[in-house]
């Protein structure tokens, strides 16, 4: 540790003011606050500060995608050999999915860091690390077999339109995961959809079939998986939404830390049920049929409630606009993949959806909050 | 008159001429008629066609309008001009249906909706009113011109990407349906990004022209 620390003290003159590589200094700074807590201090009044700044917290978020991470690889490598009919051990599938996985993430962290990079420089700002978590979830929703160079593509366009164009980190109105997802969706929605992309080379493998739980029952088949597989994410889909398991894990995680809200995620799955419940009182087709409490557990609304719905930047801020917030995303997510077979990705648009309307609703509880205290006010005046 | 006396292409008048395309331009600063841009520019073809009956119908409507200017009772200057410019519409109307079909009819609703166009009722309020034909003439051009760039700007990125085509020649090279059959890059894996037909993602490169220009542009910056 130490040696690092001098290695850094030793360089930092050079890019401090007047140094040679001034133009290069946020690039630095990123790298320096990124391994040790940086040492600012205030300079006026008297606040608190914490060690704990934005890094940090990014960092946590990642920690909390550990487990999904490494079980979505080795659910790549298990739903490929399983569907092939193959026998594998664990370190085999394991080794397979890192194969196709490790990829997508030096791709989204390479294009993604290097646009923020040059913004950062060329903007004389200091880099964001929001993307440090968004570069993570990107590779997660997506479909193992999509091509490097259209996710290269999607993050590209979800860094520049999604976050740069607003003021960046801090500033986007939508989540930049989801963003690239769903540019993706829309612009190669052959790779992005239907039954051949989500289990490794079953474009090309006939033997595999790939279908996912939620395309199976549009087409009106039987879901054709355990209650429990879907519970333990043994089952096609985006590479980091399969396992409820893995993602509550980092539920906990997050929710010990303080970082995520409680709020949203209770409130979405409260809003995924009431809307289960309503289809499964019609129980017209074979998705309103699915059981509600299924509902919860495929098609990545998991992944979305515990990590996008609670985004702290485009979710609600207010407590009680947390709580509307959070019910409308389950309950529009599970409306839209019922009502559009052809649109399984309910969840992603729900939560971009009322991204949107997040601020609106923080205006409304926040009108709502002042009006009663007004008219608390006036009622003590008269009876006073 | 002074107006007499002044040169025809006077640096005024040549402001007239160049302000719309940059400045002033009326899509990307002004932010008039946007629903034809969405609509219309998935191909350079019909987005050019609309551009030049958008440029005519500007600069004939600038003319009659300027030159009974004094005429029109101002109570009822905007039916006045709307005949103007419908008469117009109609005409740009059945030119396209006799000469070019094809396009008229991918056009279809969106060259009757000249009518509603915001740019034109705009320049005819803001400028033929109180302005002479030639002057007028010139605004029409700078205005149409103006709309006529972004309109063609946004249809060149949309056809390049969305379909690999300029004009429906395939300069990306031949998709077809198996890979060993493609050519150009399609041969390399490349794909037509689908999002770029939809009209949103029409806004979105709007949106991407004005913040470049923006950027390059000194003048438009606001604090």
């Amino acid at each position: 540790m130490k040696f690092i620390r001098n290695t850094f003290d030793k360089y930092k003159p050079l890019f401090d003011k007047g140094g040679k590589l001034e133009k290069f200094a946020p690039g630095f700074n990123a790298f320096d606050t990124l391994l040790f807590v940086p040492n600012h201090t205030t300079k006026q009044g008297a606040h608190i500060r914490d060690g704990v700044d934005l890094k940090r917290v990014m960092i946590t978020v990642v920690l909390a995608l550990i487990p999904a991470l490494i079980f979505g690889m080795w659910n790549v490598g298990f739903q490929h050999f399983s569907q092939l009919g193959e026998a594998g051990s664990f370190v085999d599938y394991l080794i397979y999915g890192s194969i196709k996985f490790l990829p997508m993430v030096a791709v989204s962290y390479g294009v993604g860091l290097g646009i923020e990079f040059a913004f950062g420089i060329f903007r004389g700002h200091e880099i964001n690390e929001g993307y440090l978590v968004s570069g993570m979830l990107i590779p997660l929703i997506m479909p193992i077999d999509l091509p490097l160079w259209m996710l290269g593509v999607s993050v590209a366009f979800a860094v520049l339109i999604g976050k740069e164009a607003f003021g960046g980190t801090g500033m986007n109105i939508l989540n930049p995961a989801l963003v690239a997802r769903a540019f993706a969706f829309f612009s190669y929605a052959p790779s992005m959809s239907g039954d051949k992309v989500w289990v490794a080379d079953a474009a090309s493998i006939d033997a595999i079939s790939g279908e996912t739980i939620l395309g199976s029952l549009a087409a009106g088949k039987e879901a054709g998986y355990s209650v429990l597989d879907m519970f333990l994410g043994y089952i096609p889909g985006s590479v980091g939404e399969t396992s409820v398991l893995m993602i509550l894990i980092g539920a906990a995680f997050l929710l010990f830390t303080g970082i995520a809200s409680w709020r949203i995620m209770v409130s979405a799955t409260i809003g995924g049920a009431v809307m289960g419940l309503i289809f499964n009182s019609f129980g017209v087709n074979a998705l309103m049929d699915f059981p509600w409490w299924q509902h919860l557990l495929v098609g990545g609304f998991a992944f979305g409630v515990v990590f996008m719905a609670t985004d702290p930047v485009s979710a609600a801020q207010t407590d009680k606009g947390k709580w509307i917030y959070g019910f409308l995303i389950g309950f529009i997510a599970i409306m839209i993949r019922v009502f559009n077979g052809a649109y399984p990705e309910g969840m992603m648009m729900a939560i971009l959806l009322m991204n949107v309307f997040a601020p609106t609703i923080d205006h409304y509880v926040v009108e709502g909050n002042i009006k009663r205290r007004k008219n608390r006010q006036k009622n003590n005046l008269e009876t006073a | 008159m002074a107006e007499e006396k002044e040169a025809l292409f006077s640096k005024k008048n040549r402001a007239l001429l160049s302000d719309p395309l940059n400045d002033n331009n009326p899509i990307s600063v002004q932010v008039l008629g946007i629903c034809s841009a969405l609509a219309i520019t998935v191909q350079l073809k019909p987005a050019l066609v609309m551009s030049i009956a958008v440029l005519f119908v500007v600069i004939a409507s600038n003319v009659i309008v300027s030159l009974i200017r004094n005429l029109i009772p101002s109570r009822i200057r905007i039916i006045v001009q709307l005949l103007i410019v419908a008469s117009l519409v109609i005409l740009v109307d059945q030119v396209l249906k006799a000469y070019a079909y094809d396009v008229s009819k991918e056009l279809s609703v969106f060259v009757g909706l000249i009518i509603t166009n915001c740019i034109v009722m705009g320049r005819l309020e803001a400028f033929a009113l109180a302005n002479g034909p030639w002057k007028s003439f010139l605004d029409g051009v700078g205005n149409g011109a103006g709309y006529a760039l972004i309109l063609v700007l946004v249809a060149f990125f949309r056809e390049l990407l969305g379909s690999g085509k300029l004009f429906g020649f395939e300069v990306l090279g031949h998709k077809a349906k198996d890979i060993a059959d493609s050519t150009g890059l399609y041969a390399l894996g490349y794909e037509n990004n689908g999002f770029m037909l939809l009209s949103p993602m029409a806004l979105i490169v709007v949106g991407i022209i004005i913040w470049f220009q923006r950027s390059k542009n000194r003048k438009l910056i606001e604090d």
